[in-house]
């Protein structure tokens, strides 16, 4: 796969105009909504160290603890798959509705089905998948991937809706009224639940001790998916796992307020067995979780509970939209993870950084994410992943920097650019630097000049 | 007290007064300093593209110029982030990590090492915003940040309230990155310059005449997005200030 050019997807993405401005605004208000959340919790920044540690915990021990998943799901009545990779998610999947002849799955959103590109597999089998989550509807009807974690159709103002919903399920065109684009929408999803065979939700956590599977939602969609048809599939990766119920409490406290800045999500549902009738069926997928735990550097990354703080924060995520990561996993939290599942491809996001921070301070479960991409950088580089041009410039720059009568040669030439050239040449030719910016003008001398002549070279 | 100047290479070639501001207002304080005249960078550059082998001669270069002092000074939070937390492109014996462990940057220098009480000669009757570089915050948190609860302080705030006439104003997002970000500004030019341009807009928003920064770099990029938007507020290195500097 060719290298994604999240650069030139910016440049896209900042084009339109209006969706850009909303989309920064947008996002930026959630993190405000996150801070004043976070400030009616004393505890807060003890009830992160706390998440992360429980996190930490159970990866070390995630065999023993899955096991022991295992067993109580088990008990509870429902059964536990066990898929090593995308593929074999997808199999199981498909056995388990082809076997019982259903032709349409309602499912509620996912980001692991998302990786496992399960819906284009199960479409090319026949069977009918109907995204009943707003925002992930949107983006299917628009056959477009999500482009947050959390808010799958955040780049999309109101009107462009419209015209998808008008384009797609019939909705009046013209109309943007928000209220009637989410009741056009419902109306729309609502049947597909009495009429689907089955039901599939993700999971936000998995809990050892109880065998449930925990959905943290607000439009209550992963509930009827589980409830209203006989079968139900969750679908989870293995890094979901906390050990105990009392575990789960703190988890609870941090999701929403991090997420969208809510003291708590309108359902918290725990899925034990299946309905009176149905059957309960969950796939653990590992998908690269076992080979990311044995990175030193990245392990931490599988402590994220997927809430999209650092999205939200992350002011080049903000003006560079998701869908210029051309990824599952958007944003800061992207940039660690994708170049797990394909290095050369995703070798461009961990540079799509400022290096800043601001997702490692907001991070409810204290994952080192700007870290993690400085860390990126140096695999990338070793793996000779870098783009030709800065390999050579950073190998050029290292041995002008190392050698001080390089350096000051590199300078004078330099300043004979900055003086000698017409404007247009300085800010057509010498870099990107002069699209959008003015070139600082070069002073009379350097400081070093300006030392020697002035304090004699005196060290 | 056996103090060197480090003056980083962008600073050396496009704001040398910088450098001399740091030079004299360390000097009004009777440090005797001392200004190798063989530095060039601390390798930031390189390993923040992951380059550590190309990083590895100039950490090398470094080491040899800046070793054996007590303190090495400059006014730049993202070169002393580096030297400080990522120095690491050269065996790390003794002598390399007592010179990551001496080197500070301007503003943490007066205010935690020297405990400067006041800038007698300094007046600057101006409404200034002050930008603190990522690396300044987040990394060697001479400020506290939005994103953690807690006690409020800013170490430059401090400095600059012992400066004569001197008002500041908030922006709205006061520590939203600017979006320099080293080869970040040119590799990804087109975010780079959005996050530039929505920081100028923000301090314009508040009337200030100057932004005011300890980090040039930051000031360079913001100066070059707001004389393309044609905003007529002016930038400058907060050690200028301190140092006595007039508009």
């Amino acid at each position: 796969m060719s290298r994604v050019d999240h650069a030139g997807l910016s440049a896209k993405f900042l084009a339109a105009e209006a969706n850009a401005e909303f989309h920064d605004r947008r996002l930026w208000d959630l993190r405000m909504k996150r801070d004043q959340q976070m400030a009616m919790i004393p505890e807060w920044q003890d009830l992160r160290d706390r998440a992360s540690a429980i996190k930490e915990h159970t990866l070390s021990q995630l065999d023993r603890y899955l096991e022991e998943f295992e067993a109580n799901a088990t008990k509870n009545g429902a059964t536990v798959h066990w898929a090593r990779d995308a593929a074999e998610h997808n199999e199981i999947v498909h056995r388990l509705l082809s076997e019982r002849g259903v032709r349409t799955l309602v499912k509620s959103k996912s980001m692991l089905t998302e990786e496992c590109e399960m819906r284009p597999y199960l479409e090319a089998r026949g069977i009918k998948v109907i995204e009943t989550d707003l925002g992930e509807r949107i983006q299917q009807l628009d056959d477009e991937p999500p482009s947050h974690i959390v808010i799958p159709a955040v780049h999309k103002l109101r009107g462009d809706v419209s015209k998808v919903f008008a384009r797609t399920i019939g909705s009046e065109p013209g109309n943007d009224d928000i209220h009637y684009l989410a009741k056009s929408q419902r109306d729309d999803t609502r049947p597909y639940f009495l009429d689907a065979e089955a039901g599939m939700t993700g999971g936000n956590f998995i809990v050892a001790e109880t065998g449930a599977v925990v959905t943290v939602t607000n439009e209550g969609n992963a509930d009827l998916s589980a409830n209203v048809p006989k079968l139900y599939i969750a679908c989870v990766g293995i890094e979901k796992l906390v050990p105990r119920l009392a575990d789960l409490a703190i988890f609870i406290r941090l999701l929403s307020r991090s997420a969208i800045g809510s003291p708590i999500s309108q359902y918290t549902s725990h899925f034990r067995k299946a309905r009176a009738g149905g059957e309960m069926h969950i796939v653990l997928v590992d998908n690269g979780r076992s080979a990311r735990l044995g990175m030193a550097d990245f392990w931490t990354s599988l402590k994220c509970i997927r809430c999209g703080a650092c999205m939200n924060t992350c002011p080049v995520y903000r003006r560079s939209g998701g869908l210029s990561y051309r990824a599952v996993y958007a944003g800061p939290i992207g940039a660690i993870i994708d170049p797990t599942f394909d290095l050369k491809k995703f070798s461009a996001l961990p540079f799509a950084s400022t290096m800043n921070g601001s997702c490692t301070d907001v991070c409810p479960v204290k994952i080192n994410i700007h870290e993690q991409i400085y860390a990126w950088r140096r695999v990338i580089a070793e793996q000779r992943q870098l783009p030709f041009v800065k390999r050579e410039a950073m190998r050029i720059a290292g041995r002008i920097f190392s050698s001080p009568k390089l350096y000051r040669l590199a300078l004078k030439l330099t300043r004979l650019a900055n003086n000698g050239l017409p404007r247009f040449a300085i800010y057509t030719m010498l870099n990107p630097w002069g699209h959008h910016r003015e070139v600082p003008a070069p002073p009379v001398e350097t400081f070093n000049a300006w030392y020697r002549a002035n304090r004699g070279g005196r060290r | 007290m056996r103090v060197a100047l480090f003056v980083p290479c962008f600073i050396d070639a496009f704001f040398p007064q910088v450098g001399v501001a740091t030079l004299e207002l360390l000097e009004r304080f009777g440090v005797s300093v001392d200004y190798p005249l063989d530095q060039t960078c601390c390798g930031q550059p390189m390993a923040n593209n992951g380059c550590q082998a190309d990083a590895a001669a100039t950490e090398a270069l470094f080491l040899k110029n800046f070793s054996g002092y007590d303190y090495v000074v400059a006014p730049s939070a993202s070169c002393t982030h580096h030297i400080r937390k990522h120095f690491d492109a050269i065996p790390q014996t003794e002598a390399v990590t007592q010179l990551r462990a001496r080197t500070f940057e301007i503003v943490e220098f007066l205010h935690d090492v020297l405990k400067v009480e006041a800038f007698p000669w300094a007046e600057f009757p101006h409404k200034v915003g002050l930008h603190n570089s990522c690396s300044a915050l987040r990394a060697l948190k001479t400020a506290s940040i939005s994103e953690i609860a807690g006690e409020s302080f800013s170490k430059p705030l401090a400095l600059l309230s012992k400066v004569k006439g001197l008002t500041t104003a908030l922006p709205a997002r006061p520590d939203e990155c600017c979006g320099f970000g080293g080869t970040f500004s040119v590799f990804e030019e087109p975010v780079s310059a959005r996050m530039g341009y929505d920081k100028v807009r923000d301090f314009a928003q508040t009337e200030v005449e100057y932004v005011v920064s300890a980090d040039s770099s930051c000031l360079m990029h913001q100066q070059g997005c707001a004389e393309r938007l044609g905003l007529g507020m002016k930038f400058i290195h907060i050690v200028e200030i301190l140092n006595g500097a007039r508009a």
